[in-house]
């Protein structure tokens, strides 16, 4: 593991355009990065930090980001001026955030996944295989069981959170070339099981409820990203669990331990393991792995 | 003061002006598909706009009144009746206690509204009353309403008032008129050729009966993407994006148009081409199933004089209501 580093990526100048009369749209790349998501997560800060009078929502997403705005207050020229401004000041040296660690056990190639990506055979590149062993074989893995560990033994940073309430992308955090990427099923499907995790392009996601998706099947966690009651512990302050900045740590669980955590939620006794660290791009950026090693440390 | 599902109807909820501020977790603002005709209905009957209305979709329900009240139906026809009896819309009738609206098929347009003094009375979640069923949050227990619901409505000063005020025709939106969708091209319209573009532009689209609150499917001919190496984390498709916001009202193409409304998916990885106008989206959500959409692109000012207009009309019909 030599050229073990997360190579920094210069970014275009940024896109700016309108969404209709009350969105402006900005796209910093066309590719994904981590200098891409982390500046598109400093200028969304800085904007709600601003407190900007018009600006009704503030969406940073993986390499890119949204707001909303009411045109009745706020000209989007006048808008994109300040946000022009605003991409000028930031400089990514300086940004470090307190990041929460959580682990989210997953029972990789689950019964109820399985189930449903079967059903599904027709909407797939490769009907033959499951996902996990098409996933493996084109990602460059020997078996399913390879891949696994892979996709398991290196944390994820959440990117961006959306498509529905609480679902979070998740950017693996390893070099450009050990990163995962799948595509998109050919035709979305119309099921897939709620807390299914997913990946596509190079995101992992969590299915908070059962719905359509898009995304190749691995597994499925037994516990809740989203809790609209607010009833399960963890979800106090807000009803969908993870936010972009966690780093999310998954670890691999078999169908007893699958089954006592999911127990353990549905009777609400089920705590999140969590940690907490003062994450630092520059350290992470120049010893990935090593860095890895202390954000697992967190939750082990 | 409460109103009794007898009927429920295809497809009824609880709605208002939306929930805004939760975009970034994934919370679609829900609300009235056509906004325009939900203000009108409260302004009818004294209620201020964010007042909740019922949104009817197609087919509307039959309701049982408990006590006197005020209503108004504005948006699409779906010839209302109040115990067998014509009730005119974009006007506020009195209904005695005891007397049933029923409300048929649409005729013109998709979704009606119904207001009544006071407003719907459900409990606010995240400072709206807007039902968004996908999580089943807001509204009516979050969900379309069944019959055997009984509905609470809030406190209204004297409605007689208002009995009569009605919207003068010049006013009233046609929903027959199927004039252009204005939009505003960008977001990753780099995405589709120059050929593609123009015949996005060009084509009459056909609703399909995928047509909801999450998003409207066009189909029509196949949109052609300008050939690239996919970026880093896109997906292999060509319409594949790295994962990002979608705008209320954006199109997205992953191979045939789909518009996304007020209970839209807040974020995907197909590329999107442009925004309808928000006074369009109004528009829009009357379009039935089989109808035709085709889009004009227009510029971000002439988008902004077109919200000023549509504000106007607020106004005026405010106005003349007193």
């Amino acid at each position: 593991m030599s050229e073990d580093v997360i190579e920094r990526r210069s970014l275009p100048e940024p896109r700016y355009t309108y969404g209709g009369d009350d969105h402006v749209f900005v796209e910093l790349d066309e590719a994904m990065s981590f200098d891409a998501n982390f500046k598109a997560m400093a200028i969304t800060q800085q904007v709600r930090r601003r407190d900007i009078d018009g600006v009704v929502e503030v969406c940073p997403a993986n390499a890119s980001y949204l707001l909303r705005f009411d045109p009745d207050r706020l000209h989007p020229d006048a808008l994109i001026e300040t946000l022009e401004e605003i991409a000028a000041d930031i400089d990514l040296t300086d940004y470090s955030w307190d990041a929460r660690v959580v682990e989210i056990p997953v029972l990789y190639d689950d019964p109820w996944t399985h189930e449903v990506m079967m059903d599904f055979r027709d909407n797939h590149q490769d009907p033959e295989s499951t996902d996990l062993e098409y996933s493996a074989r084109i990602n460059g893995y020997d078996s399913a069981e390879a891949f696994i560990e892979a996709h398991s033994s290196q944390p994820q940073m959440v990117t961006m959170m959306g498509f529905v309430p609480g679902l979070p992308w998740m950017f693996q955090m390893v070099p450009a070339d050990r990163q995962i990427e799948v595509p998109k099923y050919v035709q979305p499907r119309t099921n897939t099981p709620s807390r299914a995790i997913g990946y596509g392009g190079a995101f992992s996601v969590v299915y908070p409820v059962q719905g359509a998706g898009g995304y190749q099947l691995f597994g499925r966690t037994p516990v809740e990203v989203l809790d609209v009651e607010q009833s399960l512990s963890g979800f106090e302050e807000s009803m969908v669990y993870l936010n972009p900045g966690d780093i999310v740590t998954f670890r691999r669980i078999d169908r007893d331990e699958y089954d006592r955590i999911r127990n353990a939620v549905e009777n609400d006794s089920y705590e999140y393991t969590t940690g907490d660290l003062a994450f630092e791009p520059d350290e992470f950026f120049a010893d990935p792995y090593g860095y890895n090693e202390r954000v697992v440390e967190e939750v082990a | 003061m409460s109103l009794r599902v007898e009927e429920p109807g295809l497809s009824t909820t609880v709605q208002d002006t939306g929930r805004y501020g939760h975009y970034h977790i994934g919370m679609p603002p829900a609300g009235a598909m056509d906004e325009f005709a939900h203000r009108v209905a409260n302004a009818l009957v004294g209620n201020s706009e964010d007042a909740a209305t019922l949104e009817m979709t197609y087919y509307g329900s039959d309701l049982e009144f408990e006590e006197d009240a005020v209503v108004a139906v504005t948006g699409a026809d779906m010839s209302p009746e109040l115990d067998g009896e014509d009730v005119p819309l974009w006007e506020a009738v009195s209904v005695d206690a005891g007397q049933t609206l029923s409300v048929d098929y649409a005729t013109a347009g998709a979704r009606s509204y119904l207001a009544i003094a006071g407003g719907i009375d459900v409990p606010t979640v995240m400072d709206s009353r807007a039902t968004y069923t996908l999580i089943g949050l807001g509204g009516y227990e979050g969900r379309e309403l069944e019959a055997g619901d009984v509905l609470s409505v809030g406190d209204a000063s004297d409605g007689s008032n208002f009995v009569g005020n009605s919207v003068e025709s010049d006013h009233r939106p046609d929903y027959a008129d199927d004039a252009s969708i204005r939009v505003v091209m960008g977001l990753c319209d780099y995405r589709l050729t120059d050929e593609s573009k123009e015949a996005f532009l060009d084509a009459d689209w056909s609703v399909t009966p995928e047509a909801d609150r999450v998003g409207y499917r066009l189909t029509g001919p196949d949109i052609e993407f300008v050939e690239r190496e996919q970026p880093f984390g896109a997906g292999a498709d060509p319409s594949n994006v790295v994962d990002l916001g979608y705008p209320i009202g954006s199109i997205q193409v992953p191979e045939q148009p789909i518009i996304l409304m007020r209970d839209a998916v807040t974020g995907g990885g197909y590329a999107t081409v442009g925004t309808v106008i928000s006074p369009d989206r109004d528009r829009l959500a009357q379009r039935p199933t089989h109808g035709t959409v085709d889009f004009e692109s227009i510029s971000i000012d002439e988008a902004l004089d077109a919200r000023k207009a549509q504000s106007r009309t607020l106004d005026a019909i405010r106005d003349s209501l007193g």
